[in-house]
């Protein structure tokens, strides 16, 4: 008997669906357009039923974010999704979790801000994602998928690189592929955490404090300032660490292109459609996603830019990561930003045309 | 009649009253004439003495007990300002066979934490919060509090609390208490060795509670601040009793048996 399974599915409720195969054991959350369907799929599953999972509306995000430190202390596989003024409330509690070193996964489907702003897809939260976006000197792991599929595919992906490396995860995500619906292909269910499992694998979680060991204290508060400077030594290092292993990308038409567009999720897909209308009128263009925020790929944005004659980053918002990208290229090449705001999400054309005016005629 | 030796009395079988186990050496950061040190003590023992230390997780706030960790000899997790119950919420869902408390000042818990102690008492989780209330913000230097009371100076009242312009005091045992989701509301105080014995029968009746799957006890304990209040331990502790005690009565508000 095959365990996967084909469904038609919302983004949102795939990656809801993909986080009980997971072997998740809790989600927190409070409702926020446009990813309520998150936990409306998982109250209507009923996970505790099927794996034991527990489901809960918080009464905030703030709480929502807290039950994830609890939980997250515990060594339990535990998970909150939000939208951007929620990700805001949020912030706090990552950087304690961060702070913690304690493993997590968050979605945000960014909607465009800044304030209430729109309920439309935005991905004007790329700096608050990839810079911290609390308070303090930490990164978030950021994965950025751009199909129902890889919302599937990345929660899984997601709680294990949150436990290798003890750091919260964020799926970068909007409205467009939280409720676009796409064939996906769901993983078979993995097994929740045993107690044996979490105190074996995890031994830093607050299980009880057994006789055979000291005490487990989670906390993030080091008064000696010295303390605290090797804390913050130790969590660059393990950055530097993840940028080393965990860099993922994705190439699409670059061999021979001469032109390059650089983008992620919702603003990745129309790009890859820009790349067929470009090279239908004879320009030889190529696309580079990033499938991962933090770690950013420069290093293959840096080998693109030393063959092209220039690069676009196409985004929705007034232009965040193309910092990034001018990070990686230097002067080496020309490097624009082309983006919609407040909801608005760019036509292919539009992004062909972008580039005929910011860099091919320019 | 014989003389008793040393040995002989520090023999096990003659020893009547020990430090419990689950307090640490590390010195506490407390000052003294503080009631926090009693109030953690009687915690500790109520864990050992219901031999549920290995299955217990403490909840640390942030406020003068911010390092409670250092003392308690039990696994636990240091909280954001006004979070614990959140925390406590998770833990307890996710480890139904552990228990779990949060111990919180009342600025945690009455101001920046209002809305998770309100739902975590409203949803009934089955946690125990002890609430320290010593009407004044101690760690950062003395301000004013949500209990402060009526007229009581602050560094940020230092005219005394004046309740048009800076609010009510805030009875949030009694607000608690209105919620169907706890089960048993108390309110105590560490001054005096008889109220140390109750508040300790209370904090073991809350636990007691949570091994019997009841829901959320709430054990508030009035206690002093001589630093804060700008008094000698014995000054505070007076001024407790002739001013803390009539606004905040001690005694059980709320006791379900179901």
């Amino acid at each position: 008997m095959s365990m996967k399974e084909l469904r038609l599915m919302k983004g949102n409720e795939a990656f809801a669906e993909a986080a009980i195969r997971a072997g998740a054991d809790g989600y927190f959350g409070y409702p926020i357009t446009p990813q309520s369907e998150v936990m409306e799929y998982l109250m209507a599953e009923k996970p505790h039923e099927r794996t034991g999972m527990i489901v809960l509306q918080a009464e905030s995000e703030v709480a929502a974010i807290n039950m994830v430190y609890g939980g997250a202390s515990c060594g339990k596989r535990v998970m909150t999704s939000s939208s951007s003024p929620g990700m805001s409330l949020k912030q706090e509690g990552i950087s304690y979790i961060a702070g913690a070193e304690l493993p997590c996964v968050i979605l945000n489907a960014v909607r465009g801000g800044p304030g209430l702003g729109t309920i439309q897809p935005s991905q004007s939260d790329y700096f608050q994602s990839t810079k911290g976006g609390g308070h303090g000197d930490y990164r978030l792991i950021v994965l950025a998928p751009s199909s129902v599929q890889e919302m599937a595919d990345f929660a899984p992906l997601a709680f294990d690189l949150a436990f290798k490396y003890r750091n919260p995860v964020l799926i970068l995500s909007d409205g467009a592929i939280g409720q676009m619906m796409e064939k996906v292909e769901l993983q078979e269910q993995r097994p929740r955490f045993t107690e044996e499992e979490i105190r074996k694998n995890t031994p830093w979680a607050t299980m009880g404090k057994t006789p055979d060991r000291e005490r487990n204290i989670i906390t993030s508060l080091n008064l000696d300032s010295h303390v605290q400077e090797e804390h913050n030594i130790h969590l660059q290092a393990k950055y530097r660490e993840i940028e080393k292993n965990e860099t993922r990308w994705e190439t699409i038409q670059c061999d021979d292109a001469e032109y390059i567009l650089v983008a992620y999720g919702t603003s990745a897909r129309l790009s890859q459609k820009a790349v067929d209308i470009a090279r239908a009128k004879g320009i030889k263009l190529g696309l580079l996603r990033p499938i991962t925020l933090f770690p950013f790929p420069t290093q293959p944005i840096a080998e693109l830019a030393n063959r092209v004659k220039g690069i676009l980053s196409v985004e929705m918002s007034a232009g965040q990561m193309v910092e990034d990208v001018r990070l990686a290229v230097g002067d080496k090449v020309k490097v624009a930003h082309f983006g919609r705001m407040g909801g608005i999400i760019p036509s292919p054309p539009e992004i062909v045309e972008a580039l005929e005016s910011k860099l091919i005629g320019g | 009649m014989d003389t008793i030796s040393k040995e002989d009395i520090r023999k096990p079988e003659n020893i009547v009253y020990k430090r419990t186990e689950l307090l640490t050496d590390k010195v506490m950061s407390y000052c003294p004439g503080c009631g926090h040190g009693t109030a953690h003590r009687i915690i500790m023992e109520v864990l050992e003495e219901m031999g549920i230390q290995d299955k217990t997780i403490g909840i640390a706030p942030v406020g003068c007990s911010v390092l409670a960790y250092e003392f308690m000899n039990i696994d636990m997790q240091q909280a954001a300002h006004g979070r614990a119950p959140a925390l406590a919420t998770a833990v307890k869902r996710l480890n139904p066979d552990k228990f779990v408390f949060t111990y919180q000042g009342d600025g945690d818990l009455a101001a920046i934490g209002t809305a998770e102690t309100i739902h975590a008492c409203n949803r009934g989780e089955n946690i125990v919060i002890i609430f320290i209330n010593n009407g004044i913000y101690g760690m950062t230097g003395g301000q004013m509090a949500p209990t402060t009371l009526e007229g009581m100076k602050s560094s940020t009242s230092p005219y005394g609390r004046d309740i048009k312009s800076m609010g009510n005091p805030i009875k949030m045992t009694e607000l608690v208490a209105q919620l169907p989701g706890t089960i048993y509301v108390t309110r105590q105080a560490v001054h005096t060795p008889a109220n140390v014995r109750k508040a300790k029968k209370a904090v073991r009746k809350a636990f007691e509670n949570q091994k019997l799957n009841k829901g959320l006890s709430f054990v508030e304990i009035v206690s002093n601040c001589n630093s804060g209040w700008k008094m000698t331990p014995n000054q505070a502790n007076q001024w407790m009793v002739d001013n803390m005690f009539p606004f905040y009565p001690l005694g059980d508000i709320k006791v379900n048996e179901d």
